[in-house]
């Protein structure tokens, strides 16, 4: 008894002998605690089980083993992953680039059009704002064969024969990602749009006054300068690339990732392993690889950003 | 823990004490949301209530997507119902997981049951033992559509009774442009659907092999019936060209579309096609080869009795679980749902037989196989993938085949680890 009210006593008073500047510390820190807390319990610990669930076999009704590494021997040495891991850069090295190479284009030669300037920028955001399945859908309709596909109807009334698209396994990728590249074009090209608009026109000005070609202001002055954005969106659009899910799932919802897993992304493996398969081990491995890729390319990106 | 249950057995009897005795045992119902289907418990349960006054009956429904990791995660906290409704081929993995407990055999009888339900119901037993048991079933069956039919001067009430005359149906009603491509199909073919149990449970049974071997454990396709049944599906498409996978996207929607004149499909397809408005169209049973061999694929929803019901709520559950499945139930299950009843006696009526529509897939009933999956999305794959080698890669079916063998038999492999 009298040793607990002496220890009360004894915090009461190491309170009341603190600083004004420790109090200010510990009063932060137990703010600063409710994120840190949240964080934990919401990003960590499932970030760290879902390391420790990649080495069992977990499948929901059976209670989980430790089997070790064998889930990612498995996984390298499953056909499907190396397939899934192909498309998935596939998703990555064809989308990126061309998205942005279409979105400058358009930001550039938007950004001199004075006509109806913020009707058409709208036009081209909208994309951007419908959900990604109900434009899948859509999407599926147009590569249709005749008679309901459009696409189709338009090459076979030009007399061209009409294409497969989604049931071919070489045409269903790149068919897959246009309406992907489509919805990010109005998010790229507003971002572009801030950037050029960032460059002083004095450099520009300048630069007429002294002659240089079109070509090499574009080459010499807004490219530099739009470095900073540019690294922006790559990173931003590789990793959404990387994490392509939903376009490819509703755009195929019979055969998701199909014909013959010819567009199947990491993404839609993890998910049709543990919700359909019901592998929680296995596609939990599946998720730290993605994880790992991810964090690479984070990494990437931060040291492009330093040398800046 | 058996204090805690002898505590809470001591609060119950005090709080029944406490209210008169007249307190209901409440137990809960869960099934996924499909609008006739939950109306159709919702009437069950209101006529089981009134002639069990002592028992409340909760149902919960909620979306299909998903449903086997709800209920598992609910169980498995101690949550959830004490009748749930599963997919036979989920067996497996809710006995796996502790989450269904075995029929007493005082209650349901298994001599009882197999002379009563139709043989499909097999599929939930385990050694001895029942682990559910359905209201209603389903088979497929060909549905065809005989506006497509007289236009190509076909008898619309005589449809293909053979595969032949299926293939031949096929070729005078299939529909192309100048270029040759399909406008309207004689025949869908869409292993995403239903033809893959088409092909498993039918085709190659009646092209002389089996399917599996061994309750189902043994992929045992990969012989010359197997590579006839694929060379005859694909065929359809490669060398009759009466229909192609992909067109319309989906063979249900072609064929609801008006654009195909025949398609594999079942029961549970009755209320969407029901509501076609353009057209005429007729079930018959599935093509016979050419020896009279006939077979079929049925399914069911079962309901079972979950590990969570213990002491007054199981035998509760014992009651509605027998309610359910009573022939009662079933006649008011197929009128609201439009499903047929799992029990002979109560299918196989012969206003039912004769009926155009219930009748061709009751019939099917008969010889009707069921295959116990073990996962059935990753088995339907392999099949879908089988097929698309060889309609899109233009592989050799015998190759193809060899494929599908190998990787269903993985799958099965590794689910019964």
């Amino acid at each position: 008894m009298s040793a607990v009210s002496h220890r009360e006593a004894a915090s009461g008073g190491l309170w009341s002998r603190m600083s004004l500047g420790q109090k200010q510390v510990i009063w932060a820190w137990s703010f600063l605690a409710v994120p840190l807390v949240f964080y934990v319990v919401i990003r960590f610990w499932p970030t760290f089980q879902a390391f420790y669930l990649s080495t069992t076999d977990w499948t929901i009704t059976k209670p989980a083993a430790f089997v070790g590494l064998e889930n990612y021997w498995r996984l390298f040495e499953d056909p499907l992953f190396w397939q899934v891991f192909r498309n998935t850069f596939l998703y990555l090295i064809l989308g990126t680039p061309i998205s942005l190479l279409i979105s400058f284009v358009v930001a550039y030669y938007l950004d001199r059009v004075r006509f109806m300037h913020s009707f058409i920028r709208a036009l081209y955001f909208l994309p951007f704002l419908t959900t990604a399945a109900a434009m899948a859908w859509v999407w599926r309709w147009f590569y249709q064969p005749v008679p309901i596909g459009v696409i189709n109807d338009l090459l076979s009334s030009l007399g061209v024969p009409q294409q497969p698209f989604l049931r071919s396994t070489t045409q269903a990728l790149p068919a897959v990602l246009a309406p992907a590249v489509w919805a990010g074009l109005g998010f790229q090209i507003i971002i572009f749009l801030a950037g050029l608009r960032a460059i002083p026109v004095t450099y520009y000005e300048a630069a007429r006054i002294d002659g240089l070609s079109e070509g090499a202001i574009l080459r010499k002055i807004t490219l530099p300068l739009l470095k900073p954005t540019l690294v922006f969106l790559v990173v931003f659009s590789s990793i959404g690339f990387l994490r392509i899910f939903d376009q490819v799932y509703n755009i195929n919802t019979n055969d998701p990732g199909g014909p013959l897993n010819s567009t199947k992304p990491l993404v839609l493996m993890i998910y049709q392993t543990a919700f359909s398969s019901y592998e929680m081990g296995y596609a939990a491995a599946q998720t730290v690889v993605l994880f790992v890729i991810l964090l690479v390319i984070s990494l990437v990106q931060l040291r492009l950003m330093r040398d800046r | 823990m058996r204090f805690s249950h002898m505590l809470a057995s001591v609060a119950l009897g005090l709080a029944t004490l406490a209210s008169t005795g007249a307190k209901a045992v409440e137990i809960e119902y869960w099934q996924y949301v499909f609008d006739t289907r939950v109306k159709a418990m919702n009437q069950l349960i209101a006529k089981f209530q009134d002639a069990n006054p002592d028992i409340k009956v909760k149902q919960t429904t909620f979306p299909y997507a998903d449903y086997q990791t709800k209920v598992a995660a609910a169980i498995l906290a101690g949550q959830g119902p004490d009748v749930v409704q599963l997919f036979y081929g989920w067996t497996d993995n809710f006995i796996a997981g502790k989450m269904i407990r075995p029929l007493r055999a005082e209650a349901f009888p298994a001599a009882e049951i197999e002379r009563d339900f139709f043989p499909i119901v097999s599929a939930m037993k385990r050694g001895n033992d029942y682990y559910g048991l359905p209201t209603a079933v389903r088979s497929l069956a060909l549905f065809y559509n005989k506006k497509a039919f007289k236009d190509a001067g076909l008898d619309p009430n005589n449809p293909p009774k053979t595969l032949e005359e299926l293939v031949a149906a096929a070729e005078k009603t299939v529909k192309r442009d100048g270029s040759g491509n399909i406008v309207s199909a004689g025949m869908t073919l869409d292993m995403g659907g239903q033809d893959h149990q088409w092909w498993r449970e039918v085709l190659i049974r009646q092209f002389g092999g089996v399917p599996y071997t061994e309750n189902d454990t043994k992929v045992a396709y990969n012989d010359e019936a197997g590579v006839k049944a694929l060379t005859f599906y694909t065929d359809l498409q490669k060398k009759h060209k009466v229909g192609q996978a992909g067109f319309m996207d989906e063979g249900q929607a072609a064929f609801r579309g008006g654009l195909a004149a025949m398609t594999i499909d079942g029961t549970f397809r009755l209320g969407s096609f029901g509501t076609i408005k353009a057209f005429e169209w007729g079930v018959t049973e599935l093509p016979a080869n050419a020896q009279g061999v006939r077979s079929n694929y049925a399914s069911y929803f079962a309901n079972a009795l979950t590990t969570k019901a213990e002491g007054e709520k199981l035998a509760a559950a014992e009651k509605f679980l027998k309610y359910v499945s009573s022939p009662e139930a079933m006649k008011v299950w197929m009128e609201v749902v439009g499903e047929l009843p799992a029990r002979r006696e109560v299918a196989l009526t012969p206003e039912n037989v004769a009926h155009p529509v219930y009748g061709p897939f009751l019939k099917g009933l008969e010889y009707a196989h069921t295959t116990l999956f073990k996962d059935e999305a990753a088995q339907r794959q392999a099949a879908i993938d089988m097929a698309n080698r060889v309609l899109i890669g233009g592989e050799d079916p015998k190759t193809s085949l060899a494929k599908a063998a190998e990787a269903e038999q993985a799958i099965i492999d590794r689910a019964k680890r």
